[in-house]
């Protein structure tokens, strides 16, 4: 067992135990600060598989961002005279029996498959590689990616905004 | 990356994407359901870079930045209107958000 595997194998249990706790817990505060390691776990997973910049990316949008804005979420929809954080669940045994048809397709379908894997010769770092690409190939989407943010922050503020009397 | 089969890498990805489903059909919290979305989101990526790294082209990438950008749009849209509903109903449980029910 090399140290690849055992790093592997690391981030793995912990990406799929916190996802769990995501899921399961009844308290939102909790699963909010599990989903923090779930990124963290992916991160590695991206370090792991060579995509330097991408597992930046993950902590910076995800860990900076996205579940800040998620915890925001949370403190603004409890009741402040009602402290009632916890939540239940509903449609455990149909979703349980959905989930495992799905799983069971998806897994199969992954494992089964005679993937065309060729050892490839990763290069040290994907950053200029990815550069080069954002702004010659893939100029236009980029471009348009830009503006879909711009568009969807200034909706989330006119949604979320209170309305003058 | 050398040692561990490609296979290794979408099991665990396809682990991440059923938990993600088992969230957003069996929770009540519309903020836990867009958690268990944003996994969904980050199980997906992982394929696209266990792909692009095994096939040693950084284009599978490029898309990891394209969804990652598409998801920040959509937790932070989401979330104003789950805390527009919440102005309204005062409830966030998907259960009682019903209005349209027929």
């Amino acid at each position: 067992m090399s140290l690849y595997d055992i790093i592997f194998y690391l981030f793995a249990a912990i990406t799929i135990l916190s996802g769990f706790i995501v899921v399961t817990s009844k308290n939102i505060v909790y699963s909010a600060f599990s989903l923090l390691f779930t990124f963290f776990g992916v991160a590695g997973i991206y370090v792991l598989l060579g995509a330097d910049f991408i597992a930046i990316v993950q902590i910076l949008v995800y860990v900076g961002g996205i579940l800040i804005l998620l915890l925001f979420g949370v403190m603004l929809t409890n009741k402040i005279t009602n402290v009632d954080i916890r939540t239940g669940t509903i449609h455990v045994l149909p979703g349980a029996v959905a989930v495992g048809v799905l799983m069971g397709l998806l897994l199969s379908a992954m494992v089964w498959t005679e993937w065309k894997t060729q050892p490839s010769e990763t290069p040290v770092t994907t950053t200029v590689t990815l550069g080069r690409l954002l702004i010659t190939d893939y100029i236009l989407i980029f471009e348009l990616l830009g503006i879909l943010l711009l568009i969807a922050l200034i909706g989330a503020a006119s949604i979320a905004r209170r309305e003058q009397e | 990356m050398t040692s561990i089969p490609m296979e290794y890498y979408l099991v665990l990805s396809g682990f991440m994407f059923s938990v993600g489903i088992v969230g957003v059909l069996i929770r009540r919290n519309a903020i836990v359901v867009f958690m268990s979305i944003e996994l969904m989101l980050n199980s997906a990526n992982l394929t696209l870079v266990t792909f692009s790294s095994y096939l040693g082209n950084v284009t599978g990438q490029v898309f990891v930045f394209f969804v990652m950008t598409v998801a920040a749009a959509e937790a932070a849209v989401g979330l104003a209107i789950i805390i527009a509903i919440f102005r309204n109903k005062l409830t966030v449980d998907i259960d009682k958000i019903n209005i349209f029910k027929w």
